[in-house]
């Protein structure tokens, strides 16, 4: 195979910087601006800045209340991501074995996608009302006594409903276009050999589908950790207690509502290394397992 | 959306009325947090006060709630981009004035810019809450409410009771008015309502340092004998279902008086212009119930709520004098006089309530009245407000640890102890940035 090569040296430089200059103005200086604020204490309006070393970072890691929004995160996160996917499988299964009018079921199923974040969330308000909700008369009616307003582990049920509901849409498409791949040999194949549907998909399918789950892991993780925001700030604004913040949203609450900028920037630094640990782990180890 | 549209309406109502000024009129901007009717109501003054003069020409611009709005400014500052005039809320009062030269301070400027300005004028409430230690004026008060309690007419009838003035007078009558059918309370605001106005009600310090006017106050009051008795004791009429707590949302808790579960409800005084739209019943207002176990008798005076309008240093001469020019206008009795009727906040100058006492506007609407008188009830040494840094965060805390008090799953001790630990280590990180 020939090598292709530039003649000059610059004119590949050249070429990649407007993708570099946008890598640099969006993520490279706002997150090194962070890292920058996190060692610095400084009053609301910038007016007087010092710098305090490591004194952010552990007055954030020493709050009771930070460590409580990290483990509701990481169960937020974990279910979250767990049910959207669980869930579109499912349906992407399902679908894919529709042969009459399966664009209808499509079109339905991934419709959602086009709803945002906070009005998926304003939805959840509405459904979820004392006096006007219907699954919170619903859920009354079966017993339980539901009061998302005063009981965290109820408002935690809300919000993982909506969000889950919110990203089922996107992981369907994701896992019925995988299905779609797989190529029609392999499957009549295994058509004759097993005639167990569910050990087929055990030992057939779900291996030939890792690729895409382990795609619509990695984005659901990312979604549950930041995109459910709008979802939360809509729905319970991280109350009752404090018990459905997530980590993100403290962030918010701490720098944006509080003007704590050294404070908040602390825990934006916490949730990067946090989540570049995640996606390391993520590509070490469950990529070596998954076989394109 | 509502908001929005009202934005675009009022901004070419502008336009329209710029195009036959001249276009050397200065132009000021001014940032506020008031959405819906009350949005609407602050394009009427600023149309009315560009119509009165064609030197300046102001644009409001909602920025979104109180905490929003803030937020706005500040990032707006430090991009250098700030506009002229800002609404900042009482919680976020120790931000600003503590920014020094961030702030234009108010009684400088009007003095300053041909306007003569005389603290005396101002009704005694607002004069001392946006000020600094020495007395001087450093916002505008621009909305200002205090909590009172609006009651059902028809419930308190059914229940054969009166309104209660003391809170010993509420236990009596509320098991009467669950006999009727109603929880007898509910309220929107925990930590307005029953932490800072508690404190000023009942003349209770908040924090040292003279409640934070005399220093950087490092030190908060909340975790006293009194408080944790007020909180066991609301918590023991809500387990009894004489008080309904729904949450931290405001608008959550005052629902149920309005669909007529709840016999009375503490709000604003700033509500009840939305009131008397939304509630389809008669209902009555009257000050906020204190214990008079605590104050032996005497009644004192709550701080004034709300926000004030704060001018950004750093401008122009000319948007200067325009913006004096504004709050000239703004205080005048006429333009106060149409801001209290239309909203239900307070008058802020003493010139505005008494042409509103003149025009007989108190015989029509005698509910429109109570919240100023309550301001004007006896001042002592912790009423004239109170300046703590990261307040918004240490409301945050509060409302934390009520929810948790409420839900049954904290005790009052506890949840007092942790309000301390919290709001002090926020007032030490405060302090920190200022010196």
């Amino acid at each position: 195979m020939k090598r292709q090569q530039f003649d000059s040296l610059t004119l590949p430089y050249l070429l990649i910087a407007p993708q570099l200059a946008i890598i640099f103005i969006f993520f490279v200086w706002p997150a090194a601006q962070a890292v920058y604020q996190s060692f610095m204490l400084e009053d609301p309006f910038g007016l007087a800045s010092q710098f305090v070393g490591f004194d952010n970072f552990t007055e954030v890691v020493s709050n009771e209340h930070y460590a409580r929004s990290a483990l509701f995160t990481a169960i937020f996160s974990g279910l979250v991501a767990f049910l959207s996917m669980a869930i579109a499988l499912l349906l992407a299964v399902k679908a894919d074995g529709i042969l009459h009018g399966q664009s209808a079921y499509k079109i339905m199923l991934t419709w959602v996608y086009a709803v945002a974040p906070a009005v998926a969330g304003m939805m959840g308000v509405f459904l979820f009302d004392r006096s006007i909700g219907p699954l919170n008369h619903l859920f009354n009616a079966t017993g339980w006594p539901f009061n998302p307003q005063l009981d965290v582990f109820d408002a935690s049920v809300t919000v993982i409903l909506v969000s889950v509901w919110k990203q089922i849409s996107v992981n369907f498409i994701y896992f019925l276009a995988g299905l779609q791949s797989i190529p029609r040999a392999v499957r009549e194949a295994a058509l004759i050999d097993c005639r167990n549907g569910f050990r087929r998909f055990w030992t057939v399918t779900l291996p030939l589908l890792a690729p895409t789950g382990f795609f619509v892991l990695v984005i659901n993780i990312t979604y549950a950790f930041f995109e459910t925001f709008g979802v939360i700030d809509t729905m319970t604004r991280g109350a009752p207690g404090g018990g459905t913040a997530t980590l993100v949203y403290k962030v918010y609450q701490d720098g944006f509502l509080g003007a704590d900028i050294g404070g908040s920037s602390a825990q934006s630094v916490i949730l990067m290394i946090l989540v570049l640990g995640l996606t390391i782990v993520q590509f070490r180890v469950l990529e070596k397992r998954i076989h394109y | 959306m509502k908001a929005t549209k009202t934005i675009f309406a009022a901004a070419a109502g502008l336009a329209m009325l710029g195009a036959g000024a001249a276009n050397a009129a200065t132009e000021i901007t001014f940032w506020h947090a008031m959405g819906g009717g009350l949005g609407e109501t602050v394009n009427t003054i600023a149309k009315d006060f560009n119509a009165s003069q064609s030197e300046y020409k102001l644009t409001p611009i909602y920025k979104g709630g109180y905490e929003e709005t803030m937020t706005a400014g500040i990032a707006a500052f430090r991009a250098g981009e700030a506009p002229n005039i800002i609404q900042i809320f009482d919680a976020g009062s120790a931000t600003i004035i503590n920014a020094k030269g961030a702030v234009y301070p108010v009684a400088s400027l009007l003095n300053e810019n041909g306007v003569p300005f005389h603290a005396e004028d101002y009704i005694s409430g607002v004069r001392n809450f946006y000020a600094d230690s020495k007395g001087d004026m450093i916002g505008m008060p621009f909305n200002s409410s205090t909590p009172v309690l609006y009651y059902n007419k028809d419930a308190l009838a059914k229940a054969g009771v009166q309104p209660p003035k003391t809170w010993e007078e509420f236990e009596e009558i509320a098991p009467k008015l669950k006999k009727a059918g109603y929880i007898a309370l509910s309220q929107s605001h925990t930590p307005w309502i029953f932490s800072e106005n508690f404190h000023s009600r009942h003349n209770i310090p908040l924090a040292n340092d003279n409640n934070g006017f005399d220093g950087v106050a490092t030190k908060i009051n909340y975790n006293n004998e009194h408080m944790r008795m007020h909180f066991s004791k609301a918590r023991e009429w809500q387990q009894a279902g004489l008080f309904g707590y729904y949450g931290s949302k405001w608008g959550d808790n005052q629902k149920p008086f309005i669909d007529q579960e709840v016999a009375m409800w503490l709000g604003s005084s700033g509500s009840f212009g939305g009131l008397k739209k939304s509630a389809k019943f008669s209902f009555g207002t009257t000050n906020l119930p204190y214990w008079n176990s605590i104050t032996k008798g005497e009644e004192y005076t709550t701080f004034i709520g709300g926000a004030a309008l704060f001018a950004f240093s750093g401008k122009e001469k000319a948007q200067n004098e325009g913006v004096a020019k504004f709050f000239q206008f703004l205080t005048k009795p006429e333009t106060q006089f149409f801001w209290h009727k239309e909203t239900g906040y307070v008058p802020i100058t003493n010139a505005a309530y008494k042409l509103a006492q003149e025009t007989g506007y108190y015989n029509d609407e005698p509910d429109a009245e109570v919240g100023i008188q309550q301001l004007n009830q006896k001042a002592a040494a912790n009423n004239k407000g109170y300046r703590l840094g990261y307040y918004v965060q240490i409301r945050e805390v509060m409302t934390r640890e009520y929810d948790q008090v409420f839900a049954g799953t904290k005790s009052v001790d506890d949840a007092f102890a942790a309000i301390e630990d919290g709001a002090n280590k926020l007032l030490a990180r405060f302090a920190k940035t200022v010196q």
